[in-house]
């Protein structure tokens, strides 16, 4: 496999973020921003899952818990007393709170999944996100129960961004979407990156080599979890609230679709799966009532039919031809 | 917290049975579903997620036999019946190309199953929330008085439906020859294969099995609860709870357990009524952490 180095790496992501700037300034239309800003906040949730699943070989069933907890904890920040519409450190300090605060509760629930053996470690994600649900729930007077955090918060201008500004907030998730992307791009093509790899095709083996099996798989779950509250805090910010379903356990499976759809092979698989999924949610959703029907269908094809997700599709494609003229060439 | 109320409920015999009933009641109808959840896992090895989803069926099926027929006894069965029919088909049609795929897919083959379905119901039987059915004609009669505590007939028929099922499914497992091949099949697919029985029929008949038992539960439950498309997102969860606490593929821990349950939502109702939930995945927590294989389970599978 190439390896492709961190500038190429940053170069790409510069030019992801002029072509999505070009597309706002050239497509004027509130209808396609929004797909946008919801591919670039969904991709960050799924790529970040997929680090577990399609890297590490874990099936995270719990992974919304992390953004719900990066929503509620930025919304919740936002709305408190400290924050007036003039404080202008507030969202750069209340996103950066956020992320260290699901930091330390995937690293509290990390520490005791990863103890669990495959299905049992995604029994165990799933049972704690529902203990966050319900606790969410209960908490009636700091979250405001089933009804979500409401009343809105105000969103101060920091550095010359306001994100109450539709354009800005187009442009701020964009950002964010690619930097969190070339993270984990460098994480996972990192040495630490193939040991993810070895521990997920051969577990035995890489304990016998010395390696810390646990602690690299807690490690994971830490990042991906820190990665995934980024999204539940943007999607906070879209929505200027927080509402529990965000924690509830079918919202863990909105990334497994876009992983699905994408393909957890190539590294950007879950970015086209949350394009695929966000362009179908609004088409669809404009057209007919009965949305379920149609995701179901597109979700059995892709998992009886294709077998493997668009993105991994193209991949071997791409390679099966490159490897076929390299050997005419020869 | 209502602390207060719940120890004074606790002190109360008619408080005490009443919600001793109900409990029972509620856990009995988790069995029903849950025991086809375990089933299904402990011979297939498949997490079935869209078993809500044939408890839904058999609501909507029971409703409209209800309508059409007039006869409690035939809405339940038709319910039965009738989601262990789509059952088959799911089973035949789509899971059972997905047995040596990873959970991965499995779960979203399932997840595409339950919106699929709760859109069919919507297309079918409209949004509204249906009404429940209401007890059978026989039970409308005055409750019963127990040490001063309100005890419905028709709760302790529910009850007993349940244990007398629960009791059917037992003597099934131990002491037919359907049962012995099934458990068999479960330790080792290939051995049975080989002695020259039809492991395809097994599989499809034990998932007809624990769809049919979902679909029973949901009939049931449809006498008293409102039916909607939707309505096995909850369940689900609740029967994986049982499940997992029972030990998974265990219908012994899966009874101990959906009663554990049953009791703890009917006094957390009082006690904690806005964490009942919470603590039901704590316990589920605890025993994944201490004891994984669940308290009846295998220790290792």
């Amino acid at each position: 496999m190439r390896r492709s180095g961190p500038i190429r790496d940053m170069i790409f992501g510069l030019g992801v973020f002029v072509l999505l700037a070009l597309l706002y300034v050239l497509v004027d239309d509130a209808f396609v921003h929004d797909i946008i800003i919801k591919t670039c906040i969904f991709s960050i949730f799924a790529l970040s899952l997929n680090l577990l699943i399609g890297y590490l070989g874990l099936v995270a069933f719990g992974h919304a818990a992390f953004f719900a907890a990066g929503a509620y904890v930025f919304g919740l920040f936002m709305q408190s007393e400290y924050v007036g519409p003039d404080s202008a450190w507030a969202i750069p300090f209340g996103v950066l709170l956020a992320m260290v605060g699901s930091a330390v509760l995937a690293a509290a629930i990390g520490a005791i999944c990863i103890r669990a053996k495959a299905i049992y470690f995604s029994f165990l994600t799933l049972a704690f996100q529902m203990i966050l649900y319900s606790a969410i729930l209960a908490a009636v007077p700091i979250t405001g129960g089933d009804q979500g955090l409401m009343g809105g918060f105000p969103k101060p201008v920091f550095l010359g961004i306001d994100l109450a500004e539709a354009s800005h907030m187009y442009m701020f998730c964009a950002a964010l979407a690619i930097i969190a992307a070339l993270i984990m791009r460098q994480v996972v093509e990192s040495p630490f990156g193939y040991v993810l790899r070895m521990l997920r095709d051969n577990p035995d083996r890489a304990a016998f080599l010395g390696l810390k099996v646990k602690l690299y798989q807690w490690i994971t779950f830490v990042l991906a979890g820190t990665l995934a509250s980024l999204a539940g805090v943007l999607q906070s910010l879209l929505d200027i609230g927080a509402f529990p379903e965000w924690a509830f356990w079918a919202k863990s499976a909105e990334p497994l679709f876009m992983i699905l759809l994408g393909g957890m092979q190539t590294f950007l698989g879950p970015v086209l799966g949350a394009f695929i999924f966000e362009v179908l949610n609004a088409v669809v959703t404009a057209h007919t009532r009965y949305y379920g029907l149609v995701l179901g269908a597109v979700i059995l094809f892709f998992a009886l039919g294709l077998r493997r997700g668009l993105g991994d599709y193209i991949w071997q494609l791409v390679s099966d031809r490159r490897e076929a003229s390299g050997r005419a060439d020869a | 917290m209502e602390l207060a109320a719940f120890g004074e409920c606790l002190t109360n015999s008619s408080c005490l049975i009443f919600q001793t009933v109900g409990g029972l009641k509620i856990g009995m109808l988790l069995f029903l579903v849950a025991s086809g959840l375990t089933l299904i896992f402990g011979v297939l090895g498949v997490i079935n997620f869209a078993h809500g989803s044939f408890y839904m069926l058999g609501a909507y099926f029971a409703y409209t036999t209800l309508a059409v027929t007039d006869s409690f006894t035939l809405a339940v069965i038709a319910g039965a019946l009738g989601a262990g029919v789509v059952g088959i088909l799911f089973e035949r049609g789509f899971i059972s190309r997905v047995y040596q795929s990873n959970v991965l897919v499995q779960l979203l083959v399932c997840y595409a199953f339950i919106l699929i379905l709760d859109d069919l119901v919507i297309l079918i039987w409209g949004e509204e929330f249906l009404s429940s059915l209401g007890a059978p004609e026989v039970f409308r009669v005055p409750p019963l008085f127990v040490a001063g505590a309100v005890v419905p007939p028709f709760h302790l028929f529910l009850i007993g439906a349940s244990i007398a099922v629960a009791l059917g499914l037992w003597l099934i497992m131990a002491r037919t020859r359907f049962g012995k091949i099934v458990r068999a099949a479960a330790q080792n697919p290939q051995m049975v294969s080989a002695l020259g029985i039809n492991t395809t029929l097994i599989y499809a008949g034990v998932f007809a099995l624990g769809s049919l038992l979902a679909g029973l539960g949901g009939a049931l439950a449809a006498s008293e609860r409102s039916i909607s498309s939707g309505m096995g997102f909850s369940i689900v969860i609740e029967s994986f709870i049982v499940t997992v606490i029972g030990g998974m593929g265990s219908i012994a821990g899966a009874f101990v357990a959906a009663i554990l349950i049953g009791l703890a939502r009917s006094f957390g109702a009082i006690g904690f009524p806005l964490f009942t939930d919470g603590l039901m995945f704590m316990v589920m927590c605890l025993v994944l952490i201490l004891r994984p294989q669940g308290l009846f389970g295998r220790a290792e599978s």
